[in-house]
């Protein structure tokens, strides 16, 4: 009786494949964004942003990615630390600037001072970097699967964390081998370095997720998002239907790693302002992403974000509840963390291998009739 | 000869002895799959709890110590004995049965049938939570395990081989605890293969593997199968953990061995023990050869974060099934 799915009527095709059909549906998409770009914004203060409302936005865009690649297209990534570590370190290059090499005549290169690029668009030319380097790790797909697969994503993972540890290009050659963001401004707003104002980094962030989430909800609708499917569920199959599993699994891998990379440079630019790529994009960090889309339902744009909630609001949740009501010591809190990330992502692969979607997708089921019997 | 090129046959010595290591961490991986087609992530946690129970055990540590102090506000850590180190085997290795069978009853019981992707993000789940399990068990702390194996260079080797460069070459360096290592390696190898060849335990273990459906069809127990699978990983986790916590010490590090096993894995193909041994040395003479020739000189060192992955990736790009694994066919 509260959900509602029929009684509607669509004369145009237009309206029949718009991205939430039913109307229900689509109000309360409305209203929710509405309430998150009109409303929250006033309610924000320092430490929900920081503690709760930037990582869940943020680590929502990297879950979104994996879900692409692991969720639709079946491919399992353990690189997602890496990914984003490349999204970071190269939306880095980009909003101090950097040399570019161009060839001149007769074998002269000359040296061209690219300026500082906006934060909006650097953020984006992370993304894109990430996008090729994730096609390039991607490439290993078409021969070797399965494990075997989630096995050579490491070799990304811990390739790339090297690579950023050991060349000192990438971090501007700074003594302690971290990067720091210098203080940028969009539409003379600071959004990131250290002067930031809460509303402004949470607005900036929310139209990162909002896009992307709206863009991986229709290409996942699409042709696109159907043949990654097919290869998915079955992909010697899918090959003989004419799926090209080339074509499908490296835009799998690329725009997973869009995603993925911008995630990455958000967390550093706008999140934590400074990061060393040992500590911030270490393995643990893919396997958060990866626990984030099992826990919140793989194949699922929803999905991702309720996973992200989750896994955001776990550890925070548990702290405030061990250390600051029973003052417990940090460290037995963290130990607690641990075992109970890892019993329910068991208890949820034994009882509901779809993740909290599915949960969503019971509710709206008993939503139909509840109160009445029939 | 040169100098130079004894220091590299050095490198390639201790190579082989860390390749011993990977294979001790691999073999646990390749009994696991071999026989319910669960690919182990938690293998590498196995060993840190393993050793963690074994100096805990030995020590006599108070278990939970940590969250006793913190929910009753008392100041317990240690009963105050100790156990010889045989029987703090025997106890670890009562504990690692244990596990095994509540891993069953708990876990793989209930996911059955399950696609094995699954079944290998559970184990991961399962690695998580014994990581944390483990640590407030025993606390987080970096403990010494010593086990009564001599530690540092052998004397015998060295001196026995120091005539053989120039000016300035002493004999190889080999640790003494990697010779252990690599004789209980072989013991760990040979006893394995003998179980598996002559043994009722054996015959079961490679029918299941093969398959499933026919194993269950010719009476045997499929759960108990899996009980005994997962307790002598678990027994070959305790050999690992205590081989490298001795070495190393007992520390969070030690879980991420289980990584280091993977290209091993890759390399030698999931399915084989040889190919665990095979790989695992491959991996480890590979691995150090390359840092000595041109990670350290020319790319700045500590390429042995990585090589091992890249290596076993190429190799993956030309044989997907590994050296020795079952080739790979798959239907529609």
């Amino acid at each position: 009786m509260f959900y509602r799915e029929v009684g509607e009527f669509k004369t145009s095709y237009r309206s029949d494949g718009q991205t939430f059909p039913i109307a229900l549906d689509r109000h309360a998409y409305y209203a929710l964004l509405g309430v998150a770009f009109l409303v929250v914004p006033f309610l924000l203060n320092d430490y929900w942003v920081k503690a709760i409302v930037l990582p869940f936005l943020i680590y929502s865009i990297a879950a979104l990615g994996l879900n692409i690649l692991t969720g639709y297209c079946g491919q399992v990534s353990l690189g997602s630390g890496g990914f984003m570590a490349v999204g970071a370190y190269s939306c880095y290059k980009f909003m101090t600037g950097f040399d570019v090499y161009l060839p001149a005549e007769a074998g002269e290169w000359v040296r061209y001072a690219l300026p500082p690029i906006n934060v909006f668009f650097s953020v984006l030319l992370g993304g894109v970097m990430t996008a090729l380097v994730g096609i390039l790790f991607g490439l290993p797909s078409l021969r070797i699967k399965g494990f075997y697969l989630a096995v050579a994503t490491l070799a990304a993972q811990f390739f790339l964390v090297w690579l950023f540890n050991k060349w000192e290009w990438a971090f501007n050659y700074s003594a302690s081998g971290q990067i720091t963001a210098p203080e940028r401004a969009v539409f003379g707003i600071d959004v990131t370095g250290p002067s930031t104002s809460a509303w402004a980094t949470y607005l900036f962030c929310l139209v990162f997720a909002v896009v992307l989430a709206l863009v991986a909800r229709n290409l996942t609708r699409g042709h696109l998002g159907r043949s990654w499917m097919a290869i998915r569920d079955m992909d010697i199959a899918a090959e003989i239907i004419g799926v090209n599993p080339l074509k499908a699994k490296l835009t799998a891998f690329g725009i997973s790693s869009f995603y993925i990379g911008i995630s990455g440079a958000l967390l550093f630019a706008v999140y934590l302002g400074a990061a060393e790529v040992g500590e911030v994009f270490g393995i643990q960090k893919s396997f958060l992403v990866l626990f984030m889309v099992i826990i919140g339902g793989l194949g699922s744009v929803l999905g991702s974000f309720l996973g992200a909630a989750f896994m955001v609001l776990l550890p925070v949740a548990l702290k405030n509840l061990l250390v600051g009501q029973l003052g417990w010591a940090t460290d037995i809190a963290a130990h607690l963390d641990f075992v109970i990330v890892g019993a329910l992502i068991i208890v949820f692969l034994i009882l509901e291998p779809h993740g909290l979607a599915q949960l969503w997708r019971t509710i709206k089921q008993k939503l139909r009739l509840w109160p009445f019997p029939h | 000869m040169s100098t130079d090129f004894y220091y590299g046959i050095e490198v390639v010595l201790n190579g082989l002895m860390a390749g011993v290591m990977y294979s001790l961490v691999a073999l646990g991986f390749v009994l696991i799959f071999k026989a319910s087609g669960v690919f182990n992530y938690a293998q590498g946690v196995m060993a840190l709890f393993a050793a963690q129970t074994l100096v805990g055990l030995q020590t006599g540590q108070v278990p939970f110590s940590h969250l006793i102090d913190a929910v009753f506000g008392l100041d317990v850590h240690h009963f105050g004995w100790t156990l010889p180190t045989l029987v703090a085997i025997a106890l670890s290795l009562c504990m690692m049965v244990l596990f095994a069978i509540l891993v069953e009853k708990l876990v793989l019981k209930h996911l059955v049938n399950q696609e094995p992707i699954i079944l290998f993000m559970a184990t991961i789940g399962l690695a998580y939570f014994m990581e944390g399990f483990g640590q407030l068990m025993w606390g987080s702390e970096i403990k010494r395990l010593d086990i009564g194996i001599p530690q540092g260079g052998n004397l015998w080797i060295e001196n026995a081989t120091a005539g053989l460069g120039g000016e300035g070459f002493h004999g190889f360096y080999i640790d003494t605890l990697d010779l252990y290592a690599t004789a209980i390696a072989i013991l760990l190898v040979t006893a394995l293969v003998l179980l598996s060849r002559y043994t009722r335990i054996g015959r079961a273990l490679r029918a299941v593997a093969d398959d499933h459906q026919a194993a269950l069809s010719v009476g045997i127990s499929l759960r108990t199968i899996w009980v005994i699978v997962w307790a002598i990983a678990g027994f070959v986790a305790l050999v690992a953990g205590a081989m490298w916590g001795a070495k190393s010490g007992v520390q969070f590090s030690l879980s991420l061995i289980a990584l280091k096993a993977l290209p091993v894995l890759m390399l030698g193909g999931f399915t084989s023990i040889p190919g665990a041994v095979v790989g695992g040395l491959i991996i480890g003479v590979g691995e150090k050869l390359f840092e000595f020739l041109i990670g350290a000189p020319f790319l700045g060192g500590a390429t042995e974060n990585w090589f091992a992955y890249m290596l076993a990736l190429v190799f993956l790009v030309f044989r997907p099934q590994g050296l020795f694994g079952e080739r790979i066919i798959e239907r529609v």
